[in-house]
């Protein structure tokens, strides 16, 4: 009783998992990726952001007993006893080549034969929908690939917008579709070619070019550390999305809208 | 009434011309088509092979969007959808030991046991309406158009799926068109095969065959031929381009999808025919006969 009192180390549970079919014992509380830091792993790719957002640290695993194959992002996923796990960080996908300068004028329906030209394995779809099921950011993959089969790449745009570019689509294809490549295609061409340019981007841009910002960079470029680490402890900060009515103290150097 | 409804992926590209026809007449005889909110490509042709289940989950699939809306019937413009869902249907009815395959295979669905009919826009015509009924509807009658009837391959056959009564001598386009005013022709080929796909492999072959309905229908006076299918069309309608070629002598047959005669029938204009879809001698044919504002 004693020497646990004294201990000022936290009781840490250690539970089994299987890297690659190799038993180490790990710290409950770890996500997949520090739990494999933990025992040893240097990771030098599939590892990027490690906030859930850019995709390179795919994993899949399985637990004892189940036959499905369960997945998820190895910096956001708490390890689990005796799950059997190895990362996918880059699966091999066909990427084609186009040029976004050759389809302007294009209509709808024409930018989506271009995706079809491009991606012929398109059609090797046969709704198995493996691809939704493993997908970590819980995207309608098979519906968006549904969706650019019949020409409404708008909508795929839409539907495929929260691909993480992990590529565990194509690793479960039976027709051997590079899903997030073909998606990111039809979200490039959406962005660029059919939907409305933003008019106040536009303006913005146009002033930025007239010089607006010249001054005050002129300005910045040149003033103390000192002075632009207090300008900088000064800066008034814009709230959350929740305020409509919020409006800055000075709006020198803003656009009058 | 309403009722889901599956277009099919070529009905969204290239086949406009056929949906939004249907969609604009179905809605100006009160019949409220909805389209099913998620929906795959079918599959397009029905797998023969007794063991090829894996080509049977994208049209079941769609048959359990459909159950998910909550519809008991799902009605379909394309007759090559119809086929290939009506026959997955059955499948899924009739076949335990498949079903049980599918249906474990589909573990994220709930269970399927072809609870949803396939019906296809013709025979929900027949049976809501009647042709009585669609006659009394008509604003433009197309009284004086010889139309030859079109069925191809997939509205009759096989006999299980046939949208008519008689697979072999069928009858309910030759109904429908006169109850639109027009005059059905009779002519030999009305149920040959236009080449399918083999238009794409073996082009020879496909031109062969749509040179021999093509030139039947035109034998026995047709104007025009109205048809259900967007391959039938592309084969017979799009690539008589082909035999024009092959022959300054050949006099082309307009080709037109029944929903636009239809559409026209009901006095619905040019707008929802897209006519600009069809080929030129369908675009001229309409503009002669005062059917629609001008050829484009």
């Amino acid at each position: 009783m004693a020497e646990t009192q004294e201990n000022v180390k936290p009781e840490v549970e250690l539970i089994p998992i299987y890297v690659m079919g190799k038993k180490y014992m790990v710290p409950e509380e770890l996500t997949i990726m520090s739990a494999m830091e933990h025992v040893g792993y240097q990771f030098i790719r599939g590892c990027g952001c490690r906030m859930g957002v850019c995709g390179a640290c795919g994993t899949v695993y399985r637990k004892p007993g189940d036959y499905k194959i369960r997945v998820g992002l190895a910096c956001q996923t708490v390890v689990e006893p005796d799950m059997y796990l190895t990362q996918l960080p880059f699966f091999p996908a066909n990427r084609a080549d186009w040029k976004l300068e050759d389809m302007d004028g294009k209509t709808e329906h024409e930018l989506a034969e271009e995706v079809w030209a491009a991606y012929p394995e398109l059609f090797r779809c046969v709704a198995c929908n493996a691809c939704t099921k493993i997908c970590p950011n819980e995207v309608e993959t098979m519906d968006y690939i549904a969706l650019i089969k019949r020409g409404a790449i708008e909508e795929a745009a839409e539907v495929s917008f929260e691909c993480i570019q992990c590529g565990l689509c194509t690793s479960r294809c039976m027709g051997e579709l590079p899903q997030y490549h073909i998606a990111q295609m039809v979200r490039r061409l959406v962005g660029s070619k059919v939907l409305p340019r933003a008019q106040h981007n536009r303006d913005q841009v146009a002033f930025i070019s007239e010089g607006r910002y010249t001054e005050l960079m002129d300005k910045l470029e040149t003033m103390a550390k000192d002075a632009w680490v207090e300008l900088y402890k000064e800066r008034q900060w814009e709230p959350g999305a929740e305020t409509d009515e919020w409006r800055p103290e000075s709006k020198k150097g803003l656009l009058d809208y | 009434m309403t009722i889901s409804y599956y277009p099919g992926c070529t009905l969204k590209h290239k086949a406009r011309n056929l949906e939004d026809a249907a969609l604009a007449s179905a809605a100006a005889l009160g019949i409220e088509m909805t389209e099913l909110e998620r929906w795959n490509c079918c599959g397009a042709v029905y797998s023969l092979a007794d063991d090829d289940l894996i080509h049977q989950v994208a049209p079941v699939r769609d048959l359990i969007r459909a159950r998910e809306a909550g519809s008991d019937k799902v009605v379909t413009l394309c007759s090559m959808c119809y086929n290939t869902l009506a026959r997955a249907n059955n499948l899924m009815r009739d076949d335990e030991e498949k079903r049980n395959t599918l249906n474990t295979f589909m573990d994220e669905e709930p269970d399927y046991a072809g609870e949803v009919e396939v019906v296809h826009f013709l025979s929900l015509l027949k049976d809501e309406l009647g042709w009585d009924g669609l006659a009394d509807r008509v604003e433009v009658s197309l009284d004086g158009l010889k139309v030859a009837p079109y069925y191809g391959c997939t509205l009759t056959r096989p006999y299980e799926v046939s949208i008519d009564e008689q697979p072999e001598r069928p009858s309910i386009l030759r109904e429908f068109l006169t109850a639109l005013g027009a005059e059905p022709i009779s002519y030999e080929e009305a149920m040959t095969c236009c080449g399918s796909y083999q238009m794409l492999t073996h082009t020879e072959a496909a031109l062969s065959s749509t040179q021999k309905i093509l030139a039947a229908a035109r034998d026995a006076g047709a104007d025009a031929m109205a048809l259900s299918c967007p391959l039938c069309e592309y084969n017979v309608g799009t690539r008589q381009r082909d035999l024009v070629e092959a022959d300054d002598a050949w006099d082309e047959l307009p080709t037109l999808y029944f929903t636009q005669l239809l559409a026209i029938a009901l006095g619905l204009g040019d707008e929802v025919c897209r006519t600009e879809l069809n080929q030129l001698a369908a675009r001229t044919l309409l503009a002669d006969r005062n059917l629609v504002a001008q050829a484009g």
